[in-house]
């Protein structure tokens, strides 16, 4: 956990996301004509293919090895990484400059919203130093550590990172947790202090920390603004200074490895290389280590950022491939192609996304059913991530069980599913995956936080570092934090694993029926004020009837928690003469209809929407989330 | 249409006599042993009121100037022409509601009583009634209505408290509104109602008792108790809204329910409806008739009507509505003689719907002779008989099912809608088990 005191922005605003494999492309808009895409996407993209209009196939032998840098730029949440991604673009040639260009390879409206990154691109720069023509692969890895088993493998495509912090804001929560994926990786960091325009910027002290948490001296910063173009020149200067080529052999067997793949429903699989040896062109056959399946090259070329077809792809170079792959989990991250009858020792650190947190999802209506079926499945096409698992409740009808690399992504993806498929859902409270011992109710998982570490960054700023319950995390530490910290406080976290803790299996009644829509598991410590919560809000949802209700949260058969829903003492329409009665009337009959889909518990009738209120994910209001589902019960 | 006034005269005249006679009769609801179809009540609509009242969703307009003369001779017209569509022979009750129609010239009243009076018949003791505002109906102009053949009054009092009145955006004091009802009553003696509201925001329990104790001090036979329904669209509505009132709380306003009822009852008056209560039998006939679905015409901009058009061959009841704006349904009625917008033919089914849930806002709730009426096959024994959910509102004692009829129980009315959301659906059951491919809307 990091709890600085000083000015720095919590978790959440503009967070950069690695969402596998998540193209928003494919689907919606068929390559290369974007001709469906909002008018600000397509825009974009015209100007993209206007500017980069290379009729010729590109010559990608004439990049030899030491000519070439793979880098990725890592960041904090809106430090202005996208912005430096726009200028470097802007710079190489690779778009034109214009003031449009704000976060150019942001195209999805949850994107543009939200001012982070969904599907990460990749960009083939062309320039030119000391007359030599070089070629910068940027590849735009993730920045929340949701996901941070595939920026691992992303950056292992990468030589070097360019660590943008804000310097007004300093090291965050996120600067840390990329910082050390990429000095894992052996990355030369580049750290790059943007927004010195602000006025309140401070350069000096965000180098002190720099060099005191990373220890990286303090000469070794470039002090930009991405914003006016400020010694943007100096970063790219840097790159091809200070980040070594890849150490790769042109002569050896082709071995590529995958760091991304998109699905188009035109051209199938487009799997996202960076080629460690060798060289591969159309009609190579080639092999999935993964799978073993063998495919014929139907295309190969760069992405600038969109795809650029070339003749060859050599080793040291990042670009795409077809190669009739129908599906995206025939691409898997970091899986490893080579050519058919030259085997090669695979890249290591293959392994399947594993959700972090799950979450129910229901159709708002049950005859919606099928339209949010197809929904989900063409997102979950381009985001294998996500694992789906059919689902029913008593009170939500026909669902999903939908597991998430983490909340952003759950955020995300829910999102996309409204804006891009305009499909309204139910989303039920997240929950982590627990695993059982023997029969009994005690789970494993781990309880209440245990303080790690605690490091003073400068006079204003503490990191502190915590083992915390997962649950515990995605329930309602969010809100708290920032609330506790008046927003001040960022936050982050990655798995630690399985530990023990009590947990108990909560019951709600109403007038002593069992409600098995709510039962819920629940730590021990918790099932107070948990159940507390749940009893308030049903309350709230539950509609007067002729006689009083009793809503209780049980454990066993000890009450823990009580509210009491009193019964009508008058309902009845005050005026009902001549013109009043068509309209009693069809309100009537609405009620009436309405009671029929209501369901009965003892001799209580509960509305459908009271289980929705309890169930589904309290909306956030803040800002750029306003439609994001985060804490619960 | 220029009124010939003496015979206007002539008819107030005899509505004078027939009044004395009447209230010697202490007469009740349901008075005529003519055929149904036969007789209808008629509702009169005055579209304009002087002012806009904060809680009010009516269809009213406030004008700049109201091309009286124009409005008198559409609404003559209009009666006129939905009467012989109807085919009516006797109309037992009128009622002129509004807007304010007691802004309206006496002249007018009388212009439509004599046009029903002539092409229907209009007994001399049928009840008329107006609407009256206290602060447009000083002494004077009542007794001029009366002239004009007005007999029953009911006033827009709403409140004996200034504050609250004011809040409700009316424009007469306490003291205009029992100087109002006190003329009233020694023009229309017994025959007068008033409107008393309750469940106001901020509005307490004490306090609004205290101004029904005052106002049974002065008041005639009739009172009306009306809870307020913040309607959409209504000044009040957004104020709650917004925050800047507080919003009115249920639970004090049952209270006053069943405090005021049980203190009215007390002091003799029977509920004979959910909010209205009369004492010396002067029940309103002309609401009545809505509860026991009766048939009735609306004339005016908006008004809405039940009735079977038999003067046009029709057998099917509709329901029918004129057009809402004035201006626009005085261009039709004088292009096609009315203003109907909207006719809605109502099935047997939706009929007696509608008779469950109007029948049941009146204390004798539904006789099974009043059931038969409208479904002569099946009975409510049929129908509620063998419901276990029907048992269990028996059970509540909420409800009563004898050989009297269905009925709600004192604390049951106070909950009717609840209680119909058992009945309308088992009626529908019962309907459609009855008649193998039922036929709706027909």
């Amino acid at each position: 956990m990091w709890a600085p005191m000083g000015r720095g922005r919590w978790h959440g605003c503009a967070l950069t996301v690695w969402a596998t494999a998540a193209a928003h492309r494919g689907i919606l808009e068929p390559r290369p004509m974007p001709t469906r895409g909002a008018a600000a996407k397509s825009r974009s993209q015209d100007r993209l293919y206007s500017s980069a209009d290379r009729k010729e196939k590109i010559d990608m032998s004439r990049f030899s090895v030491e000519n070439i840098r793979n880098f990725s730029i890592i960041a904090h949440v809106d430090h202005g990484k996208s912005t430096l991604a726009d200028r470097l673009l802007e710079l190489t040639g690779t778009i034109d400059k214009t003031k449009n260009n704000k976060q150019v390879l942001d195209k999805l409206q949850v994107e543009r919203e939200r001012g982070i990154t969904v599907k990460a691109q990749t960009a083939s720069l062309f320039y030119n130093y000391e007359g030599k023509q070089y070629l910068l692969n940027l590849i735009d890895t993730p920045g929340h550590v949701d996901f941070s088993y595939e920026v691992s493998r992303s950056l292992s495509a990468c030589q070097g990172v360019l660590l943008v912090v804000d310097a007004n804001e300093g090291i965050q929560a996120q600067t840390v947790a990329n910082f050390f994926l990429a000095f894992e990786a052996q990355l030369s960091v580049i750290p790059v202090i943007n927004k010195i325009d602000l006025k309140n910027a401070d350069p000096e002290r965000v180098e002190k920390q720099i060099e005191k948490v990373f220890d990286i001296p303090t000469d070794e910063c470039i002090k930009i603004s991405a914003k006016l173009g400020t010694n943007v020149e100096r970063v790219l200067q840097a790159v091809i200074e200070r980040i070594p080529p890849p150490k790769v052999h042109r002569k050896n067997p082709l071995k590529a490895l995958v760091f991304d793949s998109t699905f188009d429903q035109y051209r199938g699989v487009i799997a996202n290389v960076a080629l460690f040896d060798g060289v591969v062109s159309k009609g190579d056959k080639i092999v999935s280590a993964h799978t073993k399946k063998i495919y014929e090259v139907n295309e190969v070329g760069v992405l600038n950022p969109n795809e650029q077809p070339t003749h060859k792809l050599y080793a040291g170079q990042v670009g795409y491939l077809i190669a009739g792959m129908k599906d995206v989990t025939e691409a898997q991250i970091g899986d490893t192609l080579y050519l058919h009858k030259q085997p090669v020792e695979p890249l290591p650190g293959f392994k399947s996304a594993k959700p972090m947190v799950f979450a129910g999802m229901y159709p708002i209506d049950q005859s919606e059913y099928n339209n949010l079926k197809s929904a989900v499945e063409k997102l979950t096409i381009n985001d294998s991530s996500v694992t789906v698992h059919r689902d029913s409740s008593l009170a939500l009808g026909a669902g999903w069980r939908l597991g998430f690399l983490g909340l952003l992504h759950m955020e995300v993806f829910n999102q996309r599913l409204e804006q891009e498929y305009n499909a309204s859902v139910i989303l039920t409270t997240p929950t982590v995956p627990y695993k059982a011992v023997l029969s009994s109710a005690k789970l494993i998982k781990a309880r209440r936080a245990v303080q790690k570490n605690m490091v003073y960054i400068d006079q204003n700023r503490v990191m502190l570092k915590y083992l915390f319950p997962l649950n515990e995390i995605v329930v309602d530490f969010y809100d708290s934090l920032k609330s506790l910290s008046s927003g001040y406080a960022s936050f982050d976290y990655e798995d630690a694993g399985y530990q023990t803790a009590e947990l108990v299996k909560m019951d709600i009644l109403l007038n002593g029926n069992l409600v098995e829509e709510l039962v819920t598991i629940v730590h021990k410590d918790k099932a107070h004020s948990v159940g507390k919560a749940i009893c308030e809000r049903l309350k709230d949802s539950l509609p007067r009837q002729l006689f009083e209700i009793a809503i209780q949260a049980a454990i066993g058969s000890k009450i823990i928690a009580r509210e009491t829903v009193k019964a009508y003492r008058k309902n009845v329409l005050a005026k009902c003469y001549g013109g009043d009665i068509t309209r009693k009337m069809k309100l009537l009959k609405r009620q009436a209809e309405g009671k029929k889909k209501l369901r009965k518990i003892g001799n209580i009738e509960v509305p459908k929407d009271a289980f929705i209120k309890v169930l589904r994910t309290q909306p956030d209001n803040d800002g750029r989330r306003n439609r994001s589902n985060v804490t619960g019960i | 249409m220029a009124l010939p006034a003496a015979r206007a005269r002539g008819w107030a005249a005899a509505v004078k006599m027939a009044q004395r006679r009447r209230h010697a009769e202490a007469p009740r609801g349901s008075p005529s042993r003519a055929p149904p179809g036969s007789r209808a009540a008629l509702y009169v609509h005055w579209p304009y009121c002087e002012k806009r009242c904060s809680y009010c969703n009516f269809n009213k307009y406030i004008p700049r100037g109201v091309e009286e003369a124009a409005m008198r001779s559409c609404l003559v017209t209009e009666a006129q022409t939905l009467l012989r569509l109807s085919g009516v022979q006797r109309v037992e009750s009128v009622f002129f509601g509004g807007g304010t129609p007691s802004l309206a010239s006496p002249n007018t009243v009388a212009a439509v009583l004599e046009a029903v009076d002539q092409i229907s018949h209009l007994p001399a003791d049928s009840e008329v009634t107006l609407e009256a505002n206290p602060t447009s109906a000083p002494g004077s102009r009542l007794a001029a209505f009366g002239a004009a053949g007005v007999n029953r009054l009911s006033i827009g009092l709403q409140s004996l408290d200034d504050t609250e009145l004011q809040l409700l955006g009316r424009t007469h004091s306490a003291r205009d509104a029992l100087q109002t009802l006190a003329e009233a009553r020694r023009l229309f003696p017994g025959r007068v109602s008033v409107d008393l509201m309750l469940g106001l925001p901020a509005q307490q329990v004490g306090p609004w008792l205290g101004q029904l104790r005052t106002l049974l001090g002065c008041c005639d036979d009739h009172l009306s108790l009306y809870q307020l329904t913040l309607e959409r669209g209504t000044a009040l509505f957004t104020q709650v809204q917004r925050g800047a009132l507080p919003a009115p709380d249920p639970e004090l306003a049952a209270e006053m329910y069943q405090e005021g009822r049980a203190m009215l009852r007390e002091v003799g008056f029977r509920q004979y409806e959910v909010s209205n209560f009369a004492r010396n039998g002067a029940l309103s006939t002309h609401n009545w008739t809505y509860w026991q679905c009766g048939q009735y015409l609306g004339v005016g901009p908006g008004a809405h009507g039940r009735f079977v058009p038999q003067g046009a061959g029709g057998h099917t009841r509709e329901a029918r509505i004129q057009t809402l704006e004035p201006d626009n349904w005085m261009k039709e009625v004088m292009l096609f003689g009315h203003g109907t917008r909207r006719r809605v033919p109502l099935g047997q089914l939706e009929l007696l719907e509608e008779v469950l849930a109007m029948g049941l806002r009146t204390d004798v709730g539904i006789t099974h002779q009043h059931w038969q009426q409208f479904e002569p096959q099946l009975s409510l024994w049929d129908v509620f008989g063998a419901s276990q959910e029907v048992k269990a509102l028996l059970a509540q004692g909420l409800l009563l099912l004898d050989h009297r009829g269905l009925r709600c129980s004192w604390e049951g009315l106070a909950v009717l809608d609840s209680l119909l959301l058992t009945l309308l659906p088992r009626l529908q059951e019962a309907w459609q088990q009855r008649t193998p491919s039922p036929v709706q809307g027909g």
